[in-house]
C-alpha cells in the first residue's frame, strides 16, 4: 500500500491514481472499481457513469497546472479529493492552484499534491492549503519521510505577523 | 536600521539548520544534484569557476558596523581575505568550500544577516535608494516598506518555484535611485488625492537578454493593499509564464506576449478576489516594523559649519572629493558620502577584509552606524556631519576608499565577469581595469564630467550595461572574447535602453573606442552639458562614424610595420 502523509502523519493509501490519457481516450478509459483519482478529462468525458461514486466519497479528480479553474471550480467543489500533479518539483504553479482553491473557491475536501512531490517542499504544500502529500512511491524510506517530518520547516509563516499561523 | 524581532531571527536560525541538513543529506547522496540546486541556490549558493560563490543579501542595501565585521572575518576566514558588491546592492564570497557554508551562514545569523532568496527562481532581496530615508528629495521613506516586502517575501508558499526569478525595487525620491524601470516590479511611492500613501506600480521591466522598460499597470495601489496587489501580479505570472524556455521565462516576456492592457486586466480579475485578503496591511503592521528602524537621533545644526567652508575654500584635493562624493542631506548640517570602492587598479566593487573593519570604524566614528552598499557598487555613510567631514576624508583616504571619482568615467559599474563567473563570455574586470589606465588623470577626469559606463561579461546584464551611458557586452566569437558597444542608455525617471553601435571591438580596442567617445563628446558638448545629454542631442551616429574610422585607421596603421604605433 502506497504511504502517504495526511495531515502531518504517515499512513497507508486506498485511493489509486488514474494515470496520463489523452483527451481521444477519456470517455473510453476503463475506471477501476474502489477510491480512485482520475485525470479531469476522464471527469468530464465520463461524468453520468462516475457521478454516483463521487457523491459515494469514491473519487476524486487530479488537476494539471494548466487548468483553468474560473470554468471548472464550481464542478469539482462537490468532490471528495482534489489532488494537483506537479510534473517536476520545480514547476510551482500546483501551489497556486492550492491556494486558489482554498482560499478563492473555499474548497474544503480532501487536497493531496501528486507527483514530483518532495521532502523540502512539505512545507510550501501545506501552507499553501494542501491536506496530503504523496511523494513517487520508492521515492522515501519510512526513516527519511519521518525526519522530514521533523523538521523545521514552517518557520516562517505568513505575513503580516498579526496573521501569524492562520494558514 | 531595522533590527529584527524574535520571528525574524528565528527564520533566519531555522533557515541554518534546515540549510545544513539539506547540504549534509546531498553531500551523503540523498539529495540529487537536481533537487539540491534550488535549495542551495534560495539560500545564495552558486557552483561557479573556481569554487561556489554564496551571495549575502543586504536588504535594501542597508548595513550596519557588526555586519561589516562579520563580513570582514568571513573574507580573511573564508575566502580568500576580500568580498565583492553586487549590482543588487549585496555582497559575493568568491571562495568558500560548500561544506564551510552552512556555518557561515550560521555566523551571518549572529548579525541579523543571511543568505535567503539571493538566488533562485524567487522573489530576490528587494532593492532601494541607497540615500533612503536621508535624501532631500525624497517624500516618503521606501525602508520599512521594503522590510514589508522582505517579511512577506521570505519563503512565500505560492512563490517559491516562479518561472523565473522576479526582482522587486521601491522609490521614494524625486529622482528614481532604484532603477525601478528595470524590475520585474517596480514600486513608486506616491501621494494619493488625499494624501495618503499609495503605489504607483511598474511590472515588467528587466535588462539581461531581451531589456525591456517596465510598464505602469497602475496607477495607485493603496498601501494596505499593496501585498494583496503583488500577489495577484505574482500568481498571474506563476500560473502562465513560461516554463518551457529558460531565456523566455521572465514577467516580462509574458507581459510583452500579452499586451501591457491585457496583463493588466488579468491581473484586475485576480485583484478582485486578493484584495482585502490575508496579506491586508493594517496600521498596526507598518508602525510595528516602521518602530524597529531606530533611526539615529541626529543633533540640531546649523545649515552652513564654519569650519568646513574653510576646509573647502583651503584644500583643492578636499573639495574635488566634497564635489564628487558628497550628498545632500535632508538634515541642515549634514551629508551624506559616497565610499569609492572604484581606486584606479582594484577590481570595482571588491572591498578587503581590513577595509571592512574600516568602514566599520568610520560608520560607528562619524556616521551613527548607517552604512548602504550601492548598486553602483560604492558604500554610503548615511548621516555625515559637515564638521566632521575633513576627517573623515583623511581617514578615508589612507584606506584606499576617498577615490573622488562617484559618477565619472573610472565609477564604472562591472561585474565579475569571466574571471569568476561561470555564466560569462568575456572577462570584465580586465577590460575595466585598461580603462582605468587610460583614464587616470583626476583633473581630466573632471573635465569629462558625469558619465556611466557599465561593463558587463554576458547578456545576463549583471553590469545593466544597458542603462549605462555607454554599455559594454562581452560577447563569445569562436572562443575568443569581443566586446559589443552601446550608447546613450540611462538609469532615472527616464530610464532608456542604450543602442549597439555596430560590430563588436576585440579587448585591445576598447580604451581606444572610450577615448573617441570621450573626444567627440569634448568636441560637440555644450557648456555644462553632460556626456548622456550630448549624445541624445547630437544623436548616436556621429559618435559611431568617427568611432569605426578611428579604429579603421589603428588597424591600417598596425598592418604597417614601419608607421608609428598610436
Amino acid at each position: 500500500m502506497p504511504q502517504i502523509i495526511k495531515n502531518g502523519r504517515i499512513q497507508g493509501d486506498e485511493w489509486k491514481v488514474l494515470r496520463g490519457v489523452g483527451n481521444d481516450a477519456a470517455a473510453t478509459m476503463a475506471v477501476p472499481a474502489g477510491r480512485v483519482i482520475v485525470p479531469l478529462a476522464v471527469w468530464q468525458a465520463q461524468r453520468p457513469q462516475l457521478a454516483s461514486s463521487a457523491e459515494a466519497g469514491m473519487l476524486g479528480v487530479w488537476l494539471t497546472g494548466d487548468t483553468d479553474l474560473a470554468a471548472l471550480a464550481d464542478d469539482l467543489m462537490a468532490l471528495p479529493l482534489i489532488a494537483v500533479d506537479f510534473p517536476r518539483f520545480t514547476d510551482g504553479r500546483g501551489y497556486s492552484i492550492a491556494t486558489q482553491l482554498r482560499t478563492r473557491y473555499g474548497y474544503a475536501g480532501e487536497l493531496r499534491a501528486i507527483g514530483d512531490v518532495l521532502c523540502d517542499q512539505f512545507s510550501f504544500m501545506i501552507r499553501c492549503g494542501f491536506s496530503t502529500l504523496q511523494p513517487c512511491e520508492e521515492r522515501y524510506n519510512r526513516v527519511q519521510i519521518d525526519a522530514a517530518l521533523t523538521r523545521p520547516g514552517d518557520f516562517s509563516g505568513p505575513f503580516p505577523r498579526n496573521r501569524r499561523g492562520t494558514r | 536600521m531595522y533590527k529584527y524581532d524574535e520571528y525574524d531571527q528565528r527564520t533566519v536560525d531555522e533557515r541554518v539548520t534546515q540549510f545544513a541538513d539539506q547540504t549534509a543529506r546531498y553531500l551523503a547522496g540523498e539529495l540529487s544534484d537536481d533537487e539540491y540546486r534550488p535549495l542551495r541556490r534560495q539560500n545564495g549558493l552558486y557552483i561557479q569557476r573556481h569554487a561556489p560563490m554564496l551571495r549575502i543579501a543586504i536588504p535594501y542595501g542597508n548595513l550596519c558596523p557588526a555586519q561589516l565585521r562579520m563580513l570582514g572575518h568571513i573574507a580573511r576566514t573564508y575566502d580568500r581575505g576580500y568580498g565583492h558588491f553586487s549590482t543588487r546592492q549585496n555582497v559575493q564570497f568568491n571562495w568558500p568550500n560548500l561544506e564551510d557554508v552552512p556555518e557561515i551562514l550560521g555566523l551571518l545569523a549572529t548579525v541579523q544577516m543571511h543568505a535567503i532568496q539571493t538566488s533562485g527562481n524567487c522573489i530576490r532581496n528587494v532593492t532601494a535608494d541607497p540615500f533612503a530615508g536621508v535624501a532631500a528629495d525624497e517624500h516618503i521613506d521606501p525602508r520599512p516598506w521594503c522590510e514589508i516586502v522582505r517579511q512577506w517575501s521570505t519563503s512565500h508558499p505560492e512563490f517559491s518555484f516562479l518561472p523565473r526569478k522576479f526582482k522587486i525595487a521601491i522609490n521614494g525620491a524625486a529622482q528614481d535611485r532604484a532603477i525601478i524601470r528595470v524590475h520585474d516590479i517596480g514600486l513608486d511611492l506616491v501621494r494619493g488625492t488625499d494624501g495618503d500613501t499609495g503605489f504607483r506600480v511598474l511590472v515588467g521591466g528587466g535588462l539581461g537578454r531581451t531589456p525591456i522598460i517596465g510598464e505602469e499597470i497602475s496607477p495607485f495601489v493603496p498601501w494596505q493593499q499593496i501585498l494583496n496587489y503583488c500577489e495577484a501580479i505574482l500568481r498571474v505570472y506563476n500560473l502562465h509564464g513560461r516554463r518551457d524556455n529558460l531565456h523566455k521565462a521572465r514577467i516580462k516576456i509574458l507581459v510583452k506576449s500579452l499586451g501591457v492592457a491585457e496583463f493588466a486586466r488579468q491581473v484586475d480579475a485576480e485583484f478582485v478576489h486578493t484584495r482585502d485578503g490575508l496579506s491586508t496591511l493594517t496600521q498596526a503592521e507598518i508602525d510595528r516594523v516602521a518602530d524597529r528602524f531606530n533611526d539615529p537621533v541626529l543633533p540640531e545644526l546649523p545649515a552652513e559649519d564654519a569650519g568646513y567652508a574653510a576646509q573647502l575654500a583651503a584644500n583643492k584635493a578636499f573639495a574635488n572629493w566634497v564635489k564628487r562624493n558628497v550628498r545632500a542631506h535632508k538634515a541642515p548640517g549634514y551629508v551624506s558620502v559616497v565610499l569609492s570602492l572604484k581606486k584606479i587598479g582594484a577590481a570595482p566593487g571588491d572591498i578587503s577584509a581590513d577595509q571592512f573593519d574600516a568602514v566599520a570604524d568610520l560608520a560607528d566614528q562619524y556616521a551613527f552606524g548607517e552604512v548602504r552598499s550601492t548598486h553602483e557598487q560604492n558604500l554610503v555613510l548615511a548621516s555625515v556631519r559637515q564638521a566632521d567631514l575633513f576627517a573623515l576624508w583623511e581617514t578615508a583616504r589612507s584606506l584606499g576608499l576617498a577615490t573622488p571619482n562617484i559618477g565619472l568615467l573610472t565609477d564604472m559599474i562591472v561585474c565579475p565577469g569571466a574571471d569568476f563567473c561561470a555564466l560569462a563570455n568575456a572577462r570584465s574586470i580586465p577590460i575595466a581595469h585598461a580603462i582605468q589606465d587610460r583614464f587616470d588623470d583626476l583633473d581630466y577626469l573632471h573635465d569629462i564630467g558625469e558619465i556611466e559606463l557599465n561593463i558587463s561579461g554576458c547578456m545576463n546584464a549583471c553590469a545593466h550595461h544597458h542603462v549605462g551611458h555607454i554599455g559594454v557586452l562581452g560577447v563569445d566569437k569562436s572562443g575568443e572574447e569581443w566586446y559589443q558597444v552601446m550608447l546613450g542608455g540611462d538609469q532615472g525617471n527616464q530610464a532608456v535602453l542604450g543602442k549597439v553601435i555596430g560590430p563588436s571591438f576585440a579587448a585591445a580596442d576598447l580604451p581606444d573606442v572610450i577615448s573617441t567617445l570621450i573626444n567627440t563628446y569634448l568636441d560637440c558638448r555644450h557648456e555644462e552639458e553632460r556626456f548622456i545629454d550630448t549624445v541624445h542631442r547630437v544623436g548616436i551616429e556621429s559618435f559611431k562614424t568617427r568611432v569605426y574610422v578611428e579604429r579603421d585607421a589603428r588597424l591600417e596603421g598596425r598592418k604597417r610595420p614601419d608607421a608609428p604605433n598610436h
